[in-house]
């Protein structure tokens, strides 16, 4: 079992999704970072369930999917707000929570 | 034998059709010509299951070695198959009788353990037990010890039902290519029912539970997207929805029954479940017991058993051959089909052989007993049927619940036939006058729809059970059945069985009556229905004339010489391979019961007639008589069923509770809030007065000063922009999983 390989490419995928949701400025880039990051924590689940002969790993991912996929909805819906009221999705451009 | 172990092509066929029409239809091939992929799909399909069923008598005429099963019974039979002398002259007439063609060894082995099956079972079953046909695909789980396939398994009771749906979903896509003419969602009509067809097939054809379960959830599915085709009427809605939801409660029983099943056997598998049971029937009573209990539910909602069988007659708001092919002949025999498929668990669970009453023949018999009743009481065409085939289901299930198996799949056989023919007709009708169901708009159609009428008449008089029409054997069994029993005879369902034998001919009279004779009451001019319609008609109206022939009891055709043609269905679809453990027995016909069975249907029939037609009998009793009108308005509220589960049910759990949360608040909550408050103000007062305004208040401003200008100086940071939280996270974190890995 290669289990270096999964980790690697889930520590790839994480990061890439970690400097998506840094620094890209398309609402929707960030959401689609973010299940980047949730789907390499997938892989690192399943390679370790797999790894160790259980079944919870996936059964984890299988729950992470779901949550991840209700998760854009509410995200999506968010960025369709802001574009009808702002007529932009670009995040630089909201700073409401400025203290 | 390769239809056999390739049947999954069956339901595959309608599967890509649904798919061809669904995506492909509208823009390929033209909204007012998809009926034609779903006609071809259906043709193949019955062409198909034709061959299946061909090939499953080849497989039991003449078996090939390996489909003979040798199942050891506890001791009794055990030393004649293996003493000794055995090989000589015993082996030597089989391997004639068997053929040849195996190699020596092999073959004299197999001869004598059929030899044995013949010596074994002398009485019960005089052909050797024959092996279903299972084939497995793929593994679909494999995980942590439990692991199930994909596959199918195909015996004679599959292939009875591979028949009775594909010959019926043939004819009603032909038939409904007039009837739904011009629908705004005619392509949507015919993808559903080719899913209908599909998921139909791949649950008759399951070879283990869980395919079971996801073939009975897709039938579901399919039924309530066809009751709410025309769903911009709210009425269609409802019954739509009715339907799913009274069908969820019993799927919880279902997947509760298959966990017990699974829990109990360890295996998903209905082969392994079965031959379990059958070589060792007594163990694992209370577990069959629960099981059978929960299956039961499932059944209840699935084929219209009391109490959940309010669903059924909803339904009809559906499109007619959607009622016809979903709601009478196929959808709601799942249930029946899936007792007969586990029997052995029935049949150990709720002890069949040696009672003399169990739930499932007591649910049966109720069911077709206040289904019957109903019946009576309905105005409208379609609700008479959908009444008349709760009451037939719960014929099946009580035939089933006293042990006559044959009986049960030989009605089921013969019912969708006749049934659908009746709904077909009702549809017919329908279609002809401005498309009303209510029979007080009808009378008088005999002249005009001659075909209709005939046909009309014909299936009604087999759902009677008039000689010799396919009701007639069929219902005879179940009666049979029901007198004799396993070890007891089942007196209660018996006296049930003739009640309903003889409602049921009643109200196909009085349907018949208020139909077709009579004066005309409606408005238009009726007029007979294509031959597109008429044609199916009439070949169910052949088929519900003709069906009983597939298991005539022996001594019928003695005198004609055909004795070798008895009992075919009992014969071929039986799977006594699992059955044989379980000391199933045949009751040998009986001419007195057949001679009472046709007396109750010619009675019922008569005095019926003599009401409508000649005006003898009680008329205006129901305006007479305070407690005919109480039971006629009884039955017209269908005993209030509806009304306990919506206003009764529902409100004993709503409204005591309302009730009762209200005086607590009042009572208790208020009055402890009330003292609290007072208790508050006064000591508010106090504290107020010497510590708020001394102690704290200095202290508090202190803190305010110094939050205020700490706040100055961390503001910075609150950019309002998320990134820069995210990256002050990440970085964060980032040191913090530096820390941990130098440290640890």
């Amino acid at each position: 079992m290669l289990l270096n390989q999964f980790l690697i490419l889930g520590a790839v995928l994480f990061a890439t999704g970690v400097y998506g949701v840094l620094a890209r400025r398309n609402g929707v880039m960030v959401l689609m970072s973010i299940e980047l990051m949730l789907n390499a924590v997938n892989i690192n689940l399943v390679a370790f369930g797999v790894q160790h002969g259980v079944v919870s790993g996936q059964v984890f991912a299988l729950f992470v999917i779901a949550v991840a996929a209700a998760e854009v909805g509410v995200g999506l819906a968010i960025v369709l707000l802001l574009y009808r009221n702002r007529t932009s999705i670009d995040v630089e451009d909201f700073d409401l929570m400025r203290g | 034998m390769w239809m056999l172990e390739n049947a999954f092509i069956i339901p595959l066929i309608p599967a890509l059709s649904f798919v061809v029409i669904l995506f492909l239809g509208k823009r390929y091939i033209g909204a007012d010509r998809v009926h034609v992929i779903g006609i071809g799909a259906l043709a193949l399909v019955w062409l198909l299951s034709a061959i299946a069923a061909f090939q499953w008598t080849q497989r039991v005429e003449d078996p090939p070695p390996d489909a003979i099963v040798h199942i050891e019974h506890h001791g009794d039979s055990h030393d004649d198959g293996h003493g000794d002398g055995h090989d000589d002259g015993h082996g030597d007439g089989h391997d004639d009788g068997h053929g040849d063609g195996h190699d020596d060894g092999h073959g004299d082995e197999h001869a004598a353990s059929g030899g044995h099956g013949d010596d074994g079972h002398g009485g019960g079953h005089s052909s050797p037990l024959i092996r279903p046909v299972i084939s497995t695909f793929s593994q679909w789980w494999s995980n942590s010890g439990v692991d199930f396939a994909v596959g199918t398994l195909v015996d004679g009771q599959t292939v009875l039902l591979l028949m009775v749906v594909a010959t019926i979903s043939l004819l009603v896509h032909i038939y409904s290519t007039e009837y739904v003419k011009g629908d705004r969602r005619y392509v949507h009509y015919y993808a559903f029912l080719s899913l209908f067809t599909a998921a139909m097939l791949f649950f008759v054809m399951a070879q283990n539970i869980i395919q079971l379960i996801v073939g009975w959830e897709l039938v579901g599915v399919c039924s309530f997207a066809l009751i709410g085709h025309w769903w911009e009427e709210k009425p269609n809605t409802d019954a739509a929805l009715k339907a799913f939801l009274t069908n969820r409660v019993g799927d919880v029983g279902l997947l509760v029954g298959m966990i017990v099943l699974w829990g109990t056997f360890k295996t998903f598998d209905i082969d392994a479940i079965n031959t379990l049971i059958s070589a060792d029937p007594g163990a694992h009573h209370f577990a069959l017991l629960i099981a059978a209990c929960c299956l039961m539910a499932a059944v209840a909602s699935k084929s219209g058993q009391f109490p959940l069988h309010t669903w059924l007659p909803d339904a009809m708001a559906g499109p007619t051959p959607v009622s016809a092919l979903i709601h009478a002949a196929t959808m709601v025999v799942a249930g029946v089909y899936m007792i007969a498929r586990l029997y052995p668990v029935f049949y150990e669970g709720f002890s069949i052989g040696t009672s003399s009453i169990n739930l499932m023949a007591f649910i049966g018999g109720f069911t077709a007993l206040i289904g019957a009743g109903l019946a009576f009481a309905q105005w409208d065409i379609k609700k008479v049927l959908a009444y008349s085939t709760v009451s037939q289901l719960g014929y099946m299930v009580m035939a089933l619940g006293v042990g006559a198996w044959t009986a049960a799949i030989f009605h089921l056989f013969t019912h969708a036939f006749f049934k659908a023919c009746l709904f077909l007709g009702a549809g017919s009708v329908s279609h002809a006058a401005h498309h009303t169901f209510d029979m007080r708009k009808m009378g008088g159609l005999k002249k005009e729809m001659p075909h209709t009428y005939k046909t009309f008449v014909i299936s009604s008089l087999a759902l009677a059970g008039v000689f010799p029409f396919a009701g007639f054997w069929s219902k005879d069994e179940i009666l049979l059945g029901s007198l004799v029993g396993q070890e007891n005879g089942y007196p209660l369902m018996l006296i049930f069985g003739c009640a309903v034998a003889l409602m049921t001919a009643a109200y196909m009279t009085r349907v018949i009556w208020y139909t077709f004779h009579g004066e005309f009451r409606g408005h238009g001019h009726p007029h007979e229905s294509p031959k597109v319609m008429t044609v199916p008609l009439w070949i169910l109206a052949g088929m519900a004339v003709l069906a009983g022939a597939f298991n005539l009891p022996g001594p019928v055709l003695e005198p004609i010489g055909l004795e070798g043609l008895a009992h075919r269905i009992q014969t071929y679809a039986e799977p006594s391979v699992y059955l044989s453990g379980l000391g199933l027995s045949h009751p040998d016909p009986s001419l007195n019961m057949a001679l009472v069975g046709l007396a109750l249907a010619i009675t019922g029939i008569l005095v019926t007639y003599l009401y409508y037609w000649k005006r003898i009998g009680l008329h205006g009793l129901t305006e007479r008589n305070r407690y005919a009108r109480n039971g006629y308005t009884f039955l017209e509220n269908k005993y209030y069923l509806d009304h306990l589960y919506n206003d009764i049910v529902v409100e004993t759990v709503k409204r005591p509770i309302a009730k009762w949360a209200n005086n607590f608040n009042q009572n208790v909550l208020d009055r402890a809030v009330n003292t609290a408050g007072e208790t508050a103000r006064d000591t508010g007062r106090w504290v107020y007065k010497w510590i708020d305004q001394g102690a704290i208040d200095g202290s508090v401003n202190a803190a305010a000063r110094g939050a205020d200008s700490s706040g100055e100086s961390l503001r910075a940071i609150q950019s309002g922009k998320v990134q820069n939280y995210g990256q002050l996270l990440f970085g964060a974190a980032a040191v913090l999983a530096i820390v941990f890995v130098i440290v640890v």
